[in-house]
Formats: C-alpha cells, sequence, structure tokens
C-alpha cells in the first residue's frame, strides 16, 4: 500500500470540494472494496476523506410515499429496515445475496454502489486491462482467459466486466435514483438507470459523477406492490459473485418488472423486456439479451439467464 | 417449457486477440508498473493518534494511517488470537466486533476506529472462564488445525445475536416473520468463515448447541 494522509470529513458539500481539489483523494466510507484495492496497488490513493462521520445514515420517509436511504446506511440495516423488508422485498432479497454478514456490516449503500468490478484481468496487474489503464487492451479477451464471471451484453471490444453488485439489481428494478452533492454545492438527482456509463472505448469511466461530486442518498419511489423476488444462481451456495441473477417484480395480472445482474457492465434492464413479462421468460429474454456478444465460456449465461427467470416464474 | 431448451437466440460469440497479444500484454505489464511511480503524494501526516477500547480497555495508539484494525491488534497490541488468513476479507479469519458487530478486520483501517469498542477472541473469554461459544467448539470439536477458530467464534457469537434482532439472511422465508435458529440460517450466516481443515459439521454442532443453551 502507498503511503497515504487522512482527515474526516464534516459536511457533503466540503468532502466534495476537498476530493474535487486535493489531488490524488479519494473518499472512505466502509472500505471492504477500497482497501481491497488499495493493497494490490489497484486503487492508490495519496489521500483519504472518511465519510463515516456524515449525517448520512438514516432511512426516512419522502413526501411522495417512498424511501429516501442515506448513503451511509450499511447493508445490514438497509436489509433489516422493517419498511423495506415490508414493501421492497426485492431490495432486502438482494441485500442478503451478496458478500458475507462481515462485510454487509461495514458495506454502504453508496460504496456498494461504487464498487469496482471483480473482472479477473481488472484484478491482476500483470494483465492488461482497459479500465484500470486505458489504453492497455482486455487481458478477460486474450486467447486462454478467464472469462466465465464475465458479462454478455453492453459491453465492448474495449471492456466484458460485469458491475458486481446484488443491491443495484434489485434498485434498478424499483427506478431507484441516486441523488449526490457537487463541490460547488448544487445537489442533482440521477436515475440509477443512467448513473452507470456503458464501457464503449472508455470503460475506465464507469458513472456519470463529476470529480468530488459525492453520492448523499438513494431514493426509492412509492412501493409497487407485487411478488417481489432476486434469485442469485452461483457457483457455490453463498458467499460468491452472481454468475446470472434475476430481480423480479410481479403483479397478479402477470406485468412486472425484471433486472439481471452477473451479464452486464450495469444492472440490466429495458421496457421492452419488461413489457414481454406476461409472455414468459423466453419472451423477456430474447429482448433484455438481444444482442448479446457471449464469449466460448460465458455463452451458458443466455440459457441460465432464461432459465432462472422462468424457475422464478413457475415458483408463483 | 420443453425439457430440452434450445438457445432461443442467435448471438455471436465474442473473438479473442490471437497469442501474439499477449507478448504484448508482457511490454505492458512493465509499462505499467512505471505509470504508477507518478501518482500523487500524501498532502499531511502519514501517521495518527487513534484511541481504540479494546475488550473494554481504552488504548492509545500512533498507527501509520494504513494500518488495518487487524495488524494494529496483532502487531502493536499484540493480541494475536484475531488471525491473518487471506487478508482480503475472504476468509473470516480475522472477524472481531466493533461496536457489538463482526466485521472483517483486515478491510478497516485502524485510524477509522477512534473512539470505537472493539472486542476480539481475548475478550470473549479466557483459558479459565471460557465463553459458552469457546466451550462448544471444544466440546463438539469445532476445529482442526484451529486457525481459523477465533474468528468462527467471533462470527458465531455475532449469528446468534443478528437472529435474535430479525436480521433477515439469503434463507429466510417469510421477511417479515419472526426468524428461528434453523441449520440452514446458521449455515448461510456462517458462509464468511472459511475452514480449510472442513470442520462445519461440528462447528455447526457447537453453534446449535449455544443457540439451545440461550433459547
Amino acid at each position: 500500500m502507498k503511503p497515504i494522509s487522512y482527515e474526516r470529513a464534516a459536511d457533503p458539500t466540503h468532502a466534495a470540494a476537498r476530493a474535487a481539489n486535493v489531488r490524488g483523494a479519494k473518499f472512505i466510507a466502509g472500505g471492504t472494496n477500497l482497501l481491497d484495492l488499495m493493497k494490490l496497488e489497484i486503487e492508490a490513493p495519496a489521500h483519504l476523506i472518511d465519510v463515516n462521520g456524515l449525517d448520512l445514515a438514516e432511512i426516512t420517509e419522502t413526501d411522495t410515499g417512498g424511501l429516501r436511504i442515506g448513503a451511509l446506511v450499511r447493508n445490514t440495516d438497509l436489509a433489516a429496515d422493517a419498511r423495506v423488508r415490508r414493501d421492497y422485498g426485492v431490495l432486502t432479497r438482494a441485500l442478503v445475496a451478496g458478500a458475507s454478514g462481515q462485510l454487509r456490516n461495514k458495506a454502504t449503500t453508496a460504496g456498494n454502489l461504487l464498487q469496482r468490478t471483480r473482472c479477473p484481468s481488472f484484478y491482476d496487474t500483470d494483465q492488461p486491462c482497459n479500465t484500470r489503464d486505458p489504453g492497455s487492451g482486455c487481458g478477460a479477451l486474450l486467447e486462454g482467459a478467464f472469462s466465465r464471471q464475465l458479462g454478455i451484453v453492453g459491453t465492448s471490444e474495449s471492456c466484458i466486466a460485469t458491475h458486481p453488485s446484488d443491491m443495484a439489481v434489485a434498485m434498478r428494478a424499483l427506478d431507484a435514483v441516486v441523488e449526490t452533492v457537487a463541490s460547488s454545492g448544487s445537489v442533482r438527482s440521477i436515475p440509477l438507470e443512467d448513473f452507470y456509463l456503458l464501457p464503449g472505448e472508455t470503460p475506465d469511466r464507469e458513472t456519470v459523477l463529476m470529480p468530488g461530486e459525492i453520492v448523499t442518498a438513494v431514493t426509492l419511489p412509492a412501493p409497487v406492490g407485487g411478488r417481489q423476488a432476486y434469485h442469485k444462481v452461483r457457483d457455490r451456495a453463498s458467499y460468491a459473485f452472481a454468475l446470472v441473477s434475476v430481480a423480479l417484480i410481479r403483479h397478479p395480472d402477470g406485468t412486472g418488472r425484471v433486472a439481471l445482474g452477473g451479464v452486464a457492465p450495469q444492472p440490466w434492464r429495458n421496457a421492452a423486456a419488461d413489457a414481454e413479462l406476461p409472455n414468459g421468460a423466453r419472451a423477456v429474454m430474447s429482448r433484455l439479451l438481444e444482442g448479446a456478444r457471449p464469449t466460448e465460456e460465458n455463452a451458458f449465461k443466455i440459457a441460465l439467464a432464461e432459465r432462472t427467470l422462468a424457475a422464478m416464474l413457475a415458483e408463483e | 417449457m420443453t425439457p430440452h431448451m434450445v438457445p432461443y437466440m442467435a448471438y455471436e460469440i465474442r473473438r479473442r486477440a490471437l497469442l501474439v497479444a499477449t507478448a504484448a500484454s508482457a511490454l505492458y505489464a512493465g509499462m505499467a508498473r512505471l505509470a504508477s511511480a507518478q501518482t500523487a503524494e500524501p498532502v499531511g501526516p502519514q501517521a495518527s493518534d487513534v484511541s481504540i477500547t479494546v475488550n473494554g480497555t481504552p488504548r492509545p495508539l500512533h498507527v501509520d494511517n494504513r494500518t488495518t484494525l487487524l495488524d494494529a491488534l496483532r502487531e502493536t497490541l499484540h493480541l494475536t488470537g484475531t488471525k491473518k488468513g487471506c487478508d482480503h476479507g475472504q476468509c473470516g479469519a480475522c472477524t472481531v466486533m466493533v461496536n457489538g458487530r463482526r466485521i472483517n478486520s483486515c478491510l478497516s483501517l485502524a485510524v477509522m476506529h477512534d473512539g470505537d469498542e472493539v472486542t476480539t477472541i481475548e475478550g470473549l473469554g479466557t483459558p479459565d472462564d471460557l465463553d459458552p461459544m469457546q466451550a462448544a467448539f471444544v466440546a463438539h470439536d469445532g476445529f482442526q488445525c484451529g486457525y481459523c477458530t477465533p474468528g468462527q467464534i467471533c462470527s458465531a457469537t455475532a449469528v446468534l445475536d443478528e437472529i435474535a434482532a430479525g436480521i433477515p439472511s439469503y434463507v429466510t422465508d417469510d421477511l417479515t416473520a419472526k426468524l428461528s435458529f434453523t441449520d440452514d440460517e446458521i449455515r448461510e450466516r456462517m458462509s464468511g468463515n472459511i475452514c480449510r481443515c472442513g470442520a462445519y459439521a461440528n462447528i455447526l454442532a457447537a453453534i446449535k448447541q449455544v443457540a439451545e443453551e440461550r433459547a
């Protein structure tokens, strides 16, 4: 790990200004992903701004009947919140599908959204990676590379990494909105749908956040009801990243919403696929995975995604 | 649904770069190390004074900002019960309680724990006065080499509290009903603690016994 200086942030705007103006500065909250990457020197901040003291750890009700989840709400607390369990079951299900109990006790809402990919080439500094070192190439697309876990849709010739979050997949299904403060003090609300950038030729640009801009909360619209489920398929029964995960909200009339994890650089959902839900899993996936470009090792995800959704629909 | 589903959509397998690209990547690896030498410099002190209450005793510490809570416990305070396994949050050997909640002490900086209350395996019980969870691990032979055991015991203690507090897990059926101490619940919640000797069956038995004693 490289030497670091350290400060505790007093308020979000000041923290954003410090992050924008101090060269090599990064925010740290739970730290479970950042410290892992710092030990490998994949992340090498010179200065850490500890945001844990900010007043952003509450879950409150919004004027429109939804919830405002502070950026520092821990994954455990969000999953256990009685309102979330009752009205946003898909979110609790997704949260407890991720990581381990120890990690969920530390991991924050904003940190979960902003965690980096677990692509093996991103993690192996002897491999090229356009996300870690722009212009170096994609190690995951080299002959013999390990791509079983990686993306099949929304990817590019520069990057086939997936976003690893489970929480974000449920939030995408729930039409969550990310609230931020910039170094100027200006605030904005970014639908989660627009928060992540597709890799294209610049996979190092992962979100629309500007330098220093800090996430302060995630808001959920009023509850949409329906039966809510999250099914995660992985190589072992617990504590592993998704091969494919499915967030499903289904109403009694057969309509609903479907979002996928483990297949794309961001939680994957579109309106055309949602509209096919009454017609079954194959109809949904033929829309949702249209244009998929898997590798030989992960082409199985196309069938797996359909079968996972089919199994969930059959359970009801 | 047909029993043998055929691929339901046409797709194109992404082509891979030929072997010649690996020579380029080898060249690249050297260049990347050169580039990473040009990072920013710290803008303030690289060490800090903190006070962490460990097993009930306030411990003032002067730590390099990079020091993990795990290294502070082991190397500075010589509380070597807490173990370093993977040092990346994957094995659970470093599990301790901070303000009553279990965390991986390897993925947390000591400088971020000023004023916090940390409980390690040394704070749970002593050889003469074992905590019930420690006694149960002994009674059920819940270990072989013992390296993961302090983390297992800290984690298991917290797991029982988490079930009692109604925090749901991936195997919880009804998110709004009272939780029960089933084998599946305990197994799922202990998945962040790896035992390479494979003592899982006995670890489960030990935790079950304590859960039943508490009930």
